[in-house]
């Protein structure tokens, strides 16, 4: 009767273990902290992907619509998994997609453009990773949510999923 | 492209093999001839050879820069050193599980040949249990992570391999770690086929006990090796971070510890028989179960190679199969025989070998919670944690008193009753060390009466076992040596953390800056080109109180493939300490950042977790000795 009971309870307790860990490797590697106060873009100057030129964020930020600011890399292989998911936002009229082109080579980053497509109304460069830094990023890729104010409403540290997708969508409508 | 195909089918033969060797020993195992069929050794040797070659031509592929496999071209590039380029081949997670299989049939294999003597039923159980493991592996590897996939077009260039992994210890260091850890799998293969034989005696000790000993050799090393990587390359100047992926190699070092001693009391007295079924079975399932928390991507470490959910997947359901197969046997078929050899006189060696069963017992559970208490929060409430090194060493260190003072007495105790001898010499031995210690400590800590009694304990080991060393007659030096090198181990760590300093400013070329213990000159800053990567070097003199001058030279080094900016440190070492010094480039300006770290006795962490090792050696090339 002993014998029974604890290997139910053996039983009962790896199924909640199974369980537990299946849910955890559901459970994308994405994380969204929560934002106490709404911090304000940092002021910055950037290199611009195609032209070589300076650009500042006034510059970029400038149109009174949302902003999404997606920190990628060429050599990131979870960059590669969201991007078709930044596409299809990118086809949304009501948000603008900024590229942060982290510590990368610039021809491998064209290459990784021209075979995946290019969601960004915008790429900047950030070679050394300190304009990331600022943004307050974890580590590529993440994905940052600017509202009117130009202020930072959410971030999601990880590739975006579908889930992460439709709840983009409701905030920028 | 050819070793590629090789390769491929080699597995699938490999895994052919498996299958037959299965069928074959099943009809051989009520054949009334005493010894197994010959063609189950020959066709084990053949798995073996086919998983060898296998193996073989990932490594040709990657020498050759074979770019047509795409994990040549995911973890190679044409101008990594041929060193880096074979070291590669292991250095990702297809690469990994190849060796993961290498390590299992090699196992297998030199446990048929190794065992002879013991009964037909048992070795041919034993096979079968390891090829259960054996099969899931193959399928694992060709289901979900083939190493030999085709890429075509074939790209000119690979992506590189990490420019972190590319350290000579680490490329070491996983063909040694998986010795051990993969090594844990005939363990639980043969005491689960002890267990269905009811063959746990004294004779199944002697004979486990020395795969036991080789596991737990070379997990001891393949672990010191990470832990050296961990301090030269990644520079924090540490050597043990309790990082998930060094915890989930810890725990069955644990476990495999305690099991080694439980051995001993089994091939003594044929006690303790659930304990040693139990730790076998725990010591792989924690194998598994670290292999699943590191290559699942459900932690995030250096060791995560990709995000594959059907692979975690896969190895989840798997570990389970095994945890269930495993506690099914060990119900249905597990009997203990003669509960009254389990009741032991309170002091005597046996209790003492439970008690320090107890205490890594403990050491397990916290190190498990640790663990994997975030991953399981994350799931439940959504709430992101991370358990940093104050949760482990604020629950562990003060255990670790207890713990010594049972250690430097236990093995001075005598089997079945005992009682403590020359009591007067180890009175005096322990006041010698409180002594010592105390004078040693007295203005170096703040909180100096609790690390006086945890050094003092810790000194008394050292002089107990140091004693037992010399003036013992020899007949258990293995022992001895090991539980000596544990001692110095500790007593090193602790030393390390009391006296350590260090300095973190920012400094640019030519400049000075003075501390109360010396001087740091910034002299000059130098470029290098190598073929994977462009260094800056710094030119640092270092003066110290006594005015005695030592050069450092850290270098930032940016690697072109894949881009990474890596700082690597210089350390100049000595007997007494490592003088550590790592700069960083500040954004914007023309200063360094630099951390310069004295870090005493060092050296003497990696040389006692040598002579830990060198002591399990000891006990196991005795014990063949003998025979």
């Amino acid at each position: 009767m002993k014998n029974k009971l604890s290997s139910f309870v053996v039983i009962i307790f790896l199924s909640f273990c199974f369980v537990v860990f299946y849910k955890g490797l559901n459970n994308p590697n994405t994380y969204s902290p929560k934002i106490k106060d709404k911090k304000n873009i940092p002021i910055f100057e950037a290199k611009d992907f195609n032209s070589n030129s300076y650009l500042n964020s006034e510059k970029i930020f400038e149109e009174d619509i949302f902003y999404i600011i997606n920190i990628w890399a060429s050599w990131c292989v979870p960059c590669r998994t969201e991007h078709p998911l930044l596409m299809g936002l990118s086809k949304n009229q009501s948000v603008k997609l900024i590229g942060l082109n982290y510590r990368d080579n610039l021809n491998n980053a064209k290459k990784f453009i021209n075979k995946f497509g290019n969601p960004y109304s915008q790429i900047i460069i950030d070679e050394d990773g300190t304009l990331s830094v600022e943004f307050g990023a974890f580590g590529v890729p993440e994905t940052f949510i600017i509202d009117k104010n130009k202020k930072i409403i959410k971030k999601i540290v990880g590739p975006i999923n579908k889930e992460i997708v439709e709840e983009i969508k409701l905030i920028i409508k | 492209m050819l070793a590629n195909q090789i390769g491929y089918y080699s597995l699938i033969l490999g895994l052919l093999l498996s299958v037959l060797l299965c069928g074959i020993s099943i009809k051989d195992f009520n054949n009334s001839s005493k010894q197994i069929n010959q063609k189950v050794l020959s066709l084990s040797f053949l798995q073996l050879v086919f998983v060898i070659v296998s193996f073989l031509s990932l490594i040709f592929s990657f020498v050759n820069s074979d770019f047509s496999n795409e994990t040549v071209f995911n973890n190679s590039h044409t101008t990594k050193p041929l060193f880096y380029k074979i070291s590669g081949t292991w250095g990702n997670h297809e690469g990994s599980l190849l060796l993961w299989l290498l390590v299992l049939t090699l196992f297998i294999f030199l446990f048929l040949i190794k065992s002879r003597e013991q009964p037909k039923k048992y070795r041919i159980l034993t096979l079968l249990f390891q090829q259960i493991i054996i099969i899931g592996f193959f399928l694992f590897v060709l289901l979900t992570s083939n190493p030999f996939n085709y890429l075509f077009p074939i790209p000119i260039e690979g992506l590189g391999l990490n420019p972190i992994l590319q350290d000579p210890a680490l490329a070491i260091h996983p063909p040694i770690l998986y010795l051990g850890y993969v090594g844990t799998s005939i363990i639980f293969s043969s005491s689960l086929a002890a267990v269905t034989q009811n063959y746990i005696s004294k004779e199944w000790g002697q004979h486990v006990k020395k795969w036991v000993l080789v596991s737990w050799v070379f997990l001891t090393l393949g672990i010191m090796l990470g832990s050296i990587w961990a301090y030269y390359e990644l520079g924090w100047g540490g050597f043990w971070f309790w990082d998930p992926v060094e915890n989930v190699s810890l725990m069955p070092w644990l476990t495999l510890t305690a099991l080694l001693h439980c051995i001993i009391v089994l091939e003594r007295r044929a006690a303790l028989t659930s304990w040693v079924v139990i730790l076998s079975i725990t010591t792989f399932t924690l194998s598994m179960c670290g292999t699943f928390l590191v290559r699942s991507g459900i932690l995030n470490s250096v060791h995560t190679f990709a995000n594959d959910p059907t692979r975690g997947i896969f190895i989840l359901i798997f570990l389970f199969v095994l945890i269930a197969l495993s506690l099914g046997v060990f119900f249905l078929f597990h009997n203990e025989n003669n509960k009254s050899s389990n009741n032991f006189f309170w002091l005597s060696r046996e209790t003492s070998i439970l008690i320090n069963n107890w205490f890594m017992m403990y050491f397990l559970s916290v190190v498990l919670i640790g663990t994997v208490y975030p991953i399981f929060l994350d799931v439940i409430s959504s709430e992101k944690i991370s358990v940093g090194p104050p949760f482990y060493q604020k629950l562990i260190v003060p255990f670790l008193i207890p713990f010594l003072l049972f250690m430097s007495l236990g093995p001075r105790l005598k089997w079945v009753k005992s009682k403590i001898e020359n009591k007067y010499s180890l009175i005096i031995t322990f006041i010698i060390s409180v002594i010592l210690t105390f004078f040693i400590l007295k203005n170096l800590t703040t909180d100096l009466l609790f690390y006086t009694v945890l050094v003092s304990v810790a000194f008394f080991l050292f002089f107990t076992t140091l004693k037992e060393l010399f003036i013992k007659k020899l007949n258990n030096t293995g022992q001895t040596v090991a539980h000596l090198g544990f001692s110095l181990l500790i007593l090193s760590i602790l030393f390390n953390s009391i006296l350590s300093s260090e300095i973190i400013t920012n400094i640019k070329v030519g400049e000075k800056y003075n501390y109360s213990e010396g001087e740091i000159f910034f002299k000059k800053a130098e470029e290098r080109k190598e073929s994977n990567f462009n260094a800056i070097i710094g030119h640092f003199e270092i003066k110290d109180k006594s005015g005695k001058i030592i050069e450092l030279k850290p270098e930032i080094r940016v690697y072109n493939q894949p881009i990474i900016i890596t700082s690597e440190a210089d350390i100049k070492t000595t007997l007494l300490d490592d003088k550590f010094l790592a700069m960083n480039l500040v954004k914007g300006n023309e200063y360094f950042n630099i951390r310069y770290q004295v870090k005493p006795f060092m050296v003497w962490i990696w040389i006692s977790v040598l002579l830990l090792s060198f002591g399990g050696l000891m006990s196991l090339l005795k014990k063949r000795y003998e025979k």
